[in-house]
């Protein structure tokens, strides 16, 4: 394993000491180092399993129950995709579907620029904006294929550093 | 909105962003914690939340003061208060706007109640996709710091207590009590069955205090203005204080509405979320989150609050109202819900884990034209299996199959008879979130090519 940069590694014992018990900060740990390896590879896996004090098995019961911890690779920017009922009701179908489409991608997959990965999720709490997806920690409201279009652009063309976790 | 109705918690909406905490202090802020800190016993303050009949916001709608006498009285060491803003029953957004627009309300509501339970410490736990929120506490925690509400002998007292942020990473079982404290712990975030209530044994196996952010925002208001003052907000006889009701769906005005406890269900579409948009009809309504059962348009006039409804069948959850028109087919609707609980069950129990899928399956044959008349005998025959899981999560799930069940099952025969969905829905494809419908397997899997291209 390569040696992390410090400010990486200044970072994780700071999340770890910030709290009585260690383990409490497991997945500040994980998005940390997420956020440095773009998904939680299994070297990933080690090092947070290192400076945590746990094992990589209740890690791995973490990183693969959670929707925000990427254990595959992922693209730059996620996009998490609401399909609960709601959104359902606007049609959200067909804009997963125009989405899956526009990119080329099937869902849960990674365009081959690798900037962008569709994954359905469970209600983001924007139903009052209803069709609605999440990308970068930012909510984008009432969705049409001509909007989704728009972001799109806008996202290949932004340099934004993206927060993966978020 | 109305100008004759009682803004309590959204007092400061007008200002159209969070409020600073001169401004939270200039409309009384942080009275009701110079009142109590130092002036009133953890006992008193207790019994005013006792008297007020303040119940649970979060959905099970249990007196937030009884969960406070839960913790033993001879207990000796730390005990913590757990602020849930998981959140992510579908159709809910009530706590992501509270936050935003009054930060220093939700911290009041906090430290009032650390005070009357005597916890030193709180987490408060928010899911990934508020992380602006999450942000937004942790700078107004910062402020209300070193003004001296949270730390080290707030207002020079004896008392001592601080909050800090956890973030989720997202999984709708953390909205459970005992899940959110394993989540917390670093565990694989699954209920636990029986054993001691989380006010005995929780965090770190000390007593903890999990309420919903809601629930504790309304306790300045109880404790500055008594609980006669909180009960008179209310509209029915039995409720008390004001409530935040999220409407979306198929409504003119979707968005959150502070209105008193006991408005009646066609006050809050018809009258204050704009009624229905131009050429729609009503058809039903989910009146508290998707684990709540519809409600039929006969009643409408039902009051919103926890034991009428309950008397009339219907529940009052989370008070999120998911608005359905005539053109909106119920059995796609309990299907994409399916979807959504199959997908977010934790697997730990049988009726669950294996109950929901089999619903769901169930239920994409009657919608996809396959169904026959025996299907719906079997799906009635799951209902009492769902109600045998550990924690609330299957019973919840069970319950719009319920109301779809009892009240729309008209909609349910006529895809059986036509053989296709009636209002021309395409059949359902098999779609989950990826690589999500194979048994899970240790470590990283790599998929079948033609299932998952990642």
């Amino acid at each position: 394993m390569s040696p992390l940069p410090p400010e990486l590694s200044t970072e994780l014992h700071r999340l770890v000491t910030a709290v009585d018990n260690p383990r409490e900060a497991a997945v500040d740990v994980m998005y940390a180092l997420q956020h440095h390896y773009g998904y939680l590879c299994d070297e990933a896996m080690h090092r947070a399993a290192e400076v945590l004090g746990m094992t990589t098995l209740e890690l791995e019961s973490l990183a693969t129950f959670y929707d925000y911890l990427y254990r595959r690779p992922v693209g730059r920017y996620v996009i998490h995709v609401c399909d609960s009922v709601v959104c359902w009701m606007f049609h959200q179908d067909s804009i997963f579907d125009y989405l899956c489409r526009t990119l080329g991608v099937p869902p849960g997959g990674t365009t081959e620029d690798g900037l962008f990965t569709v994954l359905p999720a469970a209600c983001v709490g924007n139903c009052h904006n209803a069709p609605t997806m999440l990308i970068n920690g930012r909510f984008y409201d009432r969705l049409t294929p001509e909007a989704v279009d728009a972001v799109i652009a806008e996202l290949r063309a932004g340099t934004e550093e993206p927060v993966r976790c978020k | 909105m109305q100008v004759d109705i009682p803004q309590v918690l959204f007092k400061n909406r007008h200002l159209g962003r969070p409020a600073t905490i001169d401004e939270y202090m200039a409309g009384g802020g942080y009275e009701a914690l110079r009142a109590t800190i130092g002036q009133r016993t953890p006992a008193e303050v207790l019994q005013l939340v006792l008297d007020a009949d303040l119940r649970g916001r979060g959905g099970a709608g249990f007196p937030a003061g009884r969960k406070w006498q839960g913790i033993p009285a001879d207990h000796v060491g730390t005990r913590y208060v757990v602020i849930n803003t998981d959140e992510m029953e579908p159709g809910t957004f009530k706590d992501r706007v509270l936050v935003n627009v009054d930060p220093h309300l939700v911290i009041e509501g906090i430290i009032l109640c650390a005070y009357a339970v005597g916890a030193c410490e709180g987490v408060f736990f928010i899911r990934p996709s508020y992380e602006g929120d999450a942000k937004l506490i942790e700078q107004e925690t910062q402020v209300a710091r070193e003004r001296g509400y949270l730390g080290k002998n707030i207002l020079g007292t004896e008392f001592c207590f601080d909050v800090h942020v956890h973030r989720s990473a997202g999984r709708y079982i953390c909205g459970e009590a005992s899940a959110q404290i394993k989540a917390i712990s670093g565990l694989r975030p699954n209920p636990r069955k029986g054993g001691p209530r989380t006010s005995v044994r929780g965090l770190w196996d000390c007593p903890t205090i999990v309420n919903n952010l809601e629930t504790l925002a309304n306790l300045p208001g109880i404790v500055r203005n008594g609980p006669a003052w909180f009960k008179s907000l209310a509209r029915s006889e039995s409720g008390s204080g004001t409530k935040l009701y999220s409407v979306s769906g198929m409504v003119a005005r979707p968005g959150c509405y502070e209105l008193p406890i006991g408005v009646t269900i066609r006050d809050i579409i018809f009258t204050h979320a704009g009624g229905m948009p131009p050429g729609k009809t009503f058809k039903t309504v989910i009146p508290g989150g998707a684990s709540t059962p519809y409600l039929p348009e006969t009643l409408l006039d039902l009051e919103m609050d926890f034991d009428p409804m309950k008397k009339a069948g219907q529940r009052f959850g989370t008070a999120s109202l998911m608005v359905f028109d005539k053109d909106t087919c119920l059995v796609g609707a309990t299907l994409s819900l399916m979807e959504f609980f199959a997908r977010e069950s934790c697997g730990w129990c049988t009726p669950c884990r294996e109950g929901i899928p089999y619903v769901r399956e169930l239920l994409r044959r009657i919608e996809g034209g396959e169904g026959t008349e025996e299907h719906i005998g079997m799906l009635q025959e799951m209902l009492p299996v769902l109600d045998l899981a550990y924690c609330a999560f299957a019973p919840g799930a069970a319950e719009p199959l319920r109301g779809l069940l009892t009240h729309f099952m008209d909609e349910v025969r006529a895809h059986i008879t036509e053989k296709r969905c009636p209002f021309g829905n395409p059949p359902p494809h098999v779609r989950g979130k990826a690589c999500g419908t194979r048994p899970p397997q240790f470590g990283p899997t790599p998929c079948p090519e033609d299932q998952c291209p990642i």
